[in-house]
């Protein structure tokens, strides 16, 4: 069962031979190991971390100044890409396509799975079937999905279009449409996604004190109006962190419109999304200094997103205890 | 042993607040609506998975007929050898398989160790690097894509599997969740009486540490392995079609000249079953895990 001792280091391992100052190097060995082991610990992380993750956000910045085709070397033009880019109506479109499918997808996704979540907590058989269902999307992968949904969206003979016809609808072009072609990526991003959710906020739930629901049902209280007035605000921390992890997710939407309909995002750039462009400008173009400038650009954007949704937080919590005073 | 570790991992991994209160709650038994709604979603959840089998045994033809077919038909086995001959989805699944299984690998290793340091160890500058460490949760990993791709491309990695592998090593959820789950089941006197009997550090971690967390790394193993397969971005960029991982090969599929739904279908169940029959089986193990390596309240 356990790991066998061979792997350990013979660890304060001094001199044998003196016995006399022998005892206190040893010990002395045996203090530095100690002292210096949690920075052992932790280094890999943060040198791992420093190259893979640090280093290239800050080379980012500096590549996106710069002229620079892979092969070639990098050329410095100041602010030309960023001029480019603000003046370009293709960035403006995949901002824009980029929103409507985060919004499109995060909102009902969030809303269904704060539902969902409340229904998993109640007492019931078989519970553990119905939560390991709700988390198989997200065992799936990107590409799994899309191609799946990808043929239930698709125009002749599509599972989607076939239910529309039942109500009567005509035959939608999912692909080729704009809205269309958008609700259809945020399903897939919210089938994905809801179950996971759905479990955090089972989390979060889980650990809301029962005796507030007690005082709650005490004061009269129905299930709904506990609902409100318990869950909601005990939540508060995790839908926040749920609505920071949604957003910065919707911003770099990349696989599902990607196996969608390529890297233009459809015919008339539909659903081309800042990853995608970020994608054509680096490595179809080959422009990889724009491409720089697109991801710098995406990254301030998700920085003010993320001020956005902590700041409206904070401001309705000031909000709500001022109402209670 | 796997077995037996692994339901421990389960009854373990959701640390202790969840027993108590639920039985306060016990009067919240759920009623036929519950149910009825919770099944719905489970089969809108499930259906897909059922439409990829569907479509993956029968002739691109067929699929294009409304209404759709709804059974599974008989060319199941023959989509798949075309799918698996067109793209080297035999070989992405090795690939697959080598770049997850050395991720997890050290993923566990180092984030067990660094999640140790965290949860019971003493030294300077702890809280500061542990809020770094939480803070760059914040940064998205596509972002640093452009270096990262000049870097692996300047080192001859490009195109290999390694440019995969060494940016995913360690991971900060891994670091949090290891250090969350040590906080809650290694008990201090433990470690005391370890150092009262003069064991190192490392000799600690060995003997102690690492078999007190197996539990959390199991189910730290298995969350990472799943990502690991399912990642899409980095991969379809820095990979190319000699030395594809499944995902890259999915691309590849879906991306063809002539896209035949019905082998795409079969290339992806092909590639989807391992993570599915490693869902079937350790479900609840993953679902425990990621309740408890959620944020709380």
């Amino acid at each position: 069962m356990s790991t066998p001792s061979t792997t350990a280091p013979p660890a304060p391992a001094g001199p044998r031979a003196t016995p006399a100052p022998h005892l206190s190097l040893r010990s002395r060995l045996f203090r530095l190991e100690g002292v210096s082991a949690p920075y052992a610990y932790v280094a890999p992380f943060f040198l791992l971390f420093l190259a893979f993750g640090l280093f290239p956000l800050v080379y980012t910045m500096w590549i996106s100044f710069h002229r620079y085709e892979l092969g070639s070397q990098p050329e410095w033009t100041g602010l030309d890409n960023y001029t480019w880019l603000f003046s370009n109506p293709k960035f403006y479109n995949a901002l824009l396509k980029t929103i409507t499918i985060g919004v499109l997808s995060t909102v009902p996704q969030l809303l269904l799975a704060i539902g969902l979540a409340h229904l998993l907590n109640y007492r019931m058989r078989a519970r553990n079937l119905f939560r390991v269902s709700m988390i198989m999307p997200y065992a799936t992968s990107v590409a799994a999905s899309t191609l799946v949904f990808a043929q239930i969206f698709g125009r002749d003979g599509g599972l989607a279009n076939w239910l529309l016809s039942l109500v009567g609808l005509g035959g939608l072009d999912w692909r080729n449409g704009d809205l269309s072609a958008q609700i259809a990526i945020a399903v897939i991003v919210t089938w994905r996604w809801t179950g996971y959710n759905a479990l955090i906020y089972l989390a979060g739930m889980q650990s809301i004190s029962a005796d507030l629901y007690e005082a709650a049902a005490l004061d009269g209280a129905n299930r709904w109006q506990q609902f409100l007035h318990v869950t909601l605000p005990g939540l508060r921390p995790t839908i926040l962190f749920t609505v920071v992890v949604s957003t910065i997710g919707a911003t770099q939407l990349f696989g599902e419109p990607l196996l969608f309909g390529g890297v233009n995002g459809g015919a008339l750039n539909q659903y081309q999304t800042l990853g995608l462009f970020m994608y054509q400008q680096g490595w179809v173009f080959g422009s990889l200094g724009r491409a720089a400038t697109v991801a710098w650009v995406t990254f301030l954007l998700i920085v003010v997103l993320v001020l956005v949704n902590t700041g409206l937080a904070r401001w309705r919590d000031r909000d709500t205890e001022g109402a209670r005073r | 042993m796997s077995a037996t570790s692994v339901r421990e991992a389960a009854l373990a991994a959701p640390p202790p607040p969840g027993g108590r209160r639920r039985r306060y709650r016990a009067p919240d038994a759920a009623g036929p609506a519950t149910y009825v709604l919770l099944a719905v979603t489970a089969v809108l959840f499930v259906v897909p998975f059922y439409y990829m089998i569907v479509a993956a045994s029968r002739p691109m033809a067929e699929m294009n007929t409304s209404p759709p077919p709804f059974l599974p038909g008989p060319y199941l086995w023959q989509n798949i050898t075309t799918a698996l001959n067109q793209q080297a989805i035999g070989l992405s699944i090795v690939n697959s398989l080598v770049v997850s299984g050395i991720t997890t690998a050290g993923t566990l290793l180092f984030c067990t160790l660094a999640g140790f340091a965290f949860a019971k160890l003493r030294f300077r500058g702890k809280k500061a690097l542990f809020a770094i460490t939480i803070g760059t949760l914040m940064i998205p990993p596509s972002l640093g894509v452009v270096p990262l791709y000049k870097l692996m491309s300047d080192w001859h990695l490009a195109g290999r599997l390694e440019s995969v592998i060494l940016p995913s090593l360690v991971s900060a959820f891994g670091v949090f969740f290891m250090r969350q789950y040590l906080v809650q089941t290694l008990p201090d006197e433990l470690l005391e009486a370890a150092k009262v009997d003069g064991a190192s550090s490392t000799r600690t971690v060995v003997s102690i540490v690492l078999p007190i967390a197996r539990p959390g790394m199991a189910v730290l193993g298995m969350l990472t392995f799943m990502t690991s397969w399912n990642d899409f971005f980095w991969p379809v960029i820095t990979l190319n079609s000699t030395t594809p991982t499944v995902q890259v090969a999915l691309n590849n599929l879906g991306s063809g000249y002539v896209p035949d739904t019905s082998i795409i279908m079969a290339g992806t169940l092909v590639g989807t079953l391992p993570v599915i029959v490693v869902f079937l089986l350790l479900g609840r193990q993953i679902v425990g895990g990621i309740i408890a390596g959620a944020v709380k309240g």
